[in-house]
């Protein structure tokens, strides 16, 4: 049986569309996805992702271990900061993209994907000698307000100054009187804020939110537009862009491993890679003609097969399909040309630059 | 849920309107609001020959594909060729602007397979 969130009675209440998500139950849609994409972009919009799970290092050795199994340096993380990354196994697979978030020293909160809470943990347990390494994922609810307004609507509630909270930032404090760690980070592309809470105190939360928030017309939002919203931004999907097959440098994320920073597991394999230069490279790409490519479509050139594509939606912030593929590096220039195989039918598509948005898209 | 009651109905989620000599052919109300946001939509061209059935065209909502089942056999001498350019009027009015093409049924037998709406109401109730 799928898994609930707290918040399950409550989107239930709101007229959800539920579907099942990474062994979830969850929203997929309020209102509709269009409706709720375009809430985040230009308002703003509430998400339950408290199906997201949590592992904390804590201990003398917690920093130590967990550079030990992290990509990037968290070294260069004051306590109060986040800081994105991978886990690698020895291969340089990637076991998942998660969010460290350091409350100090020996305090550090991993913020990891729905689907591999269990896997992490027991991965995390494996390679982090001397650390105090404990699975919280029951123990939290998240709750994401996303959106060009959400910081003024937040503010009213909360007893933290949010403009002393920057990008990838947190810090301690109350919302609506419910103790929460406050993290100005996100997953849509827009200013926005997680809030991470105790799982008795999500639904107040979730309410208090949804009833401060009618001036700036705050809509419920589901799975559905988180889709659209990260993959117009090129963030990639852990399972659907990237799994222990693929590797941070194949997956376009050599922008969070710090080869240089100290040992670390995959490093040597990465090392190697790097050296000896990639086969294939996540892109981002463009349709010319009309269709959607999805998840799995061929990547086709000359009638051979030659990649496939990760991710595909119809943007609608852009009105153009746009996805992610894997493609051999002499195709990845932006401007370089090939088809997608949509059911039998080839469709034109183009490498263009990533983000597909930006801010001044709109 | 609206289904008016002068249409006949496939298990596909598929409705038909006989007009004159021609079978107007769209999706239901339940249709849309299953698919969600409707971003694209294909559609045979004048001409084609669609048979009972088999699939006539698809159409993709933000999250998913779905072919669209020919009710009758027949030739196609109409296409809602503005659906293409505005797919959206598939959820916002399913029965009139988004109808998708007309067929010149080869066998009128076939109309008289298709639910009723009663048939298909107690259809779309037993999925719900």
């Amino acid at each position: 049986m799928a898994l609930r969130t707290p918040l399950y009675d409550a989107h239930v209440r709101a007229g959800a569309r539920l579907v099942e998500f990474a062994g979830w139950e969850m929203p997929v849609q309020y209102a509709g996805l269009l409706a709720e994409h375009a809430a985040v972009r230009t308002q703003v919009g509430l998400f339950d992702v408290s199906h997201m799970g949590e592992v904390v290092f804590r201990g003398p050795r917690a920093l130590a271990a967990l550079q030990a199994v992290f990509t990037n340096d968290l070294s260069t993380v004051a306590d109060g900061q986040a800081q994105y990354g991978c886990l690698c196994r020895e291969s340089g697979g990637i076991v998942d993209d998660v969010v460290v978030y350091r409350r100090g020293a020996e305090d550090l909160l991993v913020c990891v994907n729905a689907g591999n809470r269990q896997k992490d943990f027991e991965w995390l347990s494996d390679h982090a000698a001397g650390a105090d390494v404990r699975n919280e994922s029951d123990e939290w609810a998240q709750l994401a307000l996303q959106g060009p307004l959400a910081a003024a609507l937040l503010q009213r509630l909360c007893d933290v100054n949010l403009a002393q909270v920057k990008t990838y930032r947190f810090a301690p404090g109350t919302v609506a009187g419910r103790a929460c760690l406050v993290a100005r980070t996100g997953y849509t592309g827009e200013d926005g804020f997680e809030l991470f809470c105790r799982p008795d105190d999500a639904t107040p939360l979730w309410d208090a939110l949804l009833e401060a928030g009618r001036p700036e017309q705050l809509q419920p939002c589901g799975l559905g537009c988180r889709d659209s919203l990260r993959l117009e931004m090129a963030y990639r999907l852990y399972g659907s862009d990237m799994d222990d097959e693929t590797t941070p440098l194949e997956a376009g994320l050599a922008w969070v491993v710090k080869l240089d920073k100290g040992e670390f597991v995959g490093r040597q394999a990465l090392r190697r890679q790097r050296e000896a230069g990639l086969s294939r490279k996540l892109v981002g790409f463009q349709l010319s003609q009309p269709g959607i490519a999805r998840h799995g479509y061929p990547v086709v050139q000359d009638g051979r097969a030659i990649g496939t594509v990760t991710s595909g939606t119809r943007s609608p912030s852009l009105g153009t399909s746009i996805g992610l593929a894997y493609l051999p590096p002499a195709l990845a220039a932006e401007g370089s040309t090939f088809a997608v195989d949509v059911r039998g039918r080839p469709v034109a598509a183009t490498v263009v630059k990533t983000p597909f948005y930006t801010r001044s898209s709109r | 849920m609206n289904f008016p009651e002068d249409l006949k109905y496939t298990r596909e989620h598929e409705w038909a309107r006989l007009s004159a000599a021609k079978v107007v052919v769209g999706v239901t109300d339940f249709a849309q609001d299953q698919l969600g946001d409707v971003v694209y939509v294909e559609l045979p061209a004048v001409g084609d020959e669609v048979k009972r059935g088999e699939s006539f065209g698809v159409v993709e909502s933000t999250k998913a594909v779905s072919e669209l089942f020919a009710p009758v056999s027949g030739k196609v001498v109409e296409v809602n060729d503005p659906l293409v350019e505005a797919p959206e009027t598939v959820n916002e009015d399913p029965y009139e602007e988004g109808w998708m093409i007309a067929i010149e049924p080869s066998d009128p037998k076939e109309l008289a397979e298709l639910l009723d709406v009663k048939a298909y109401a107690a259809f779309v109730a037993e999925q719900e």
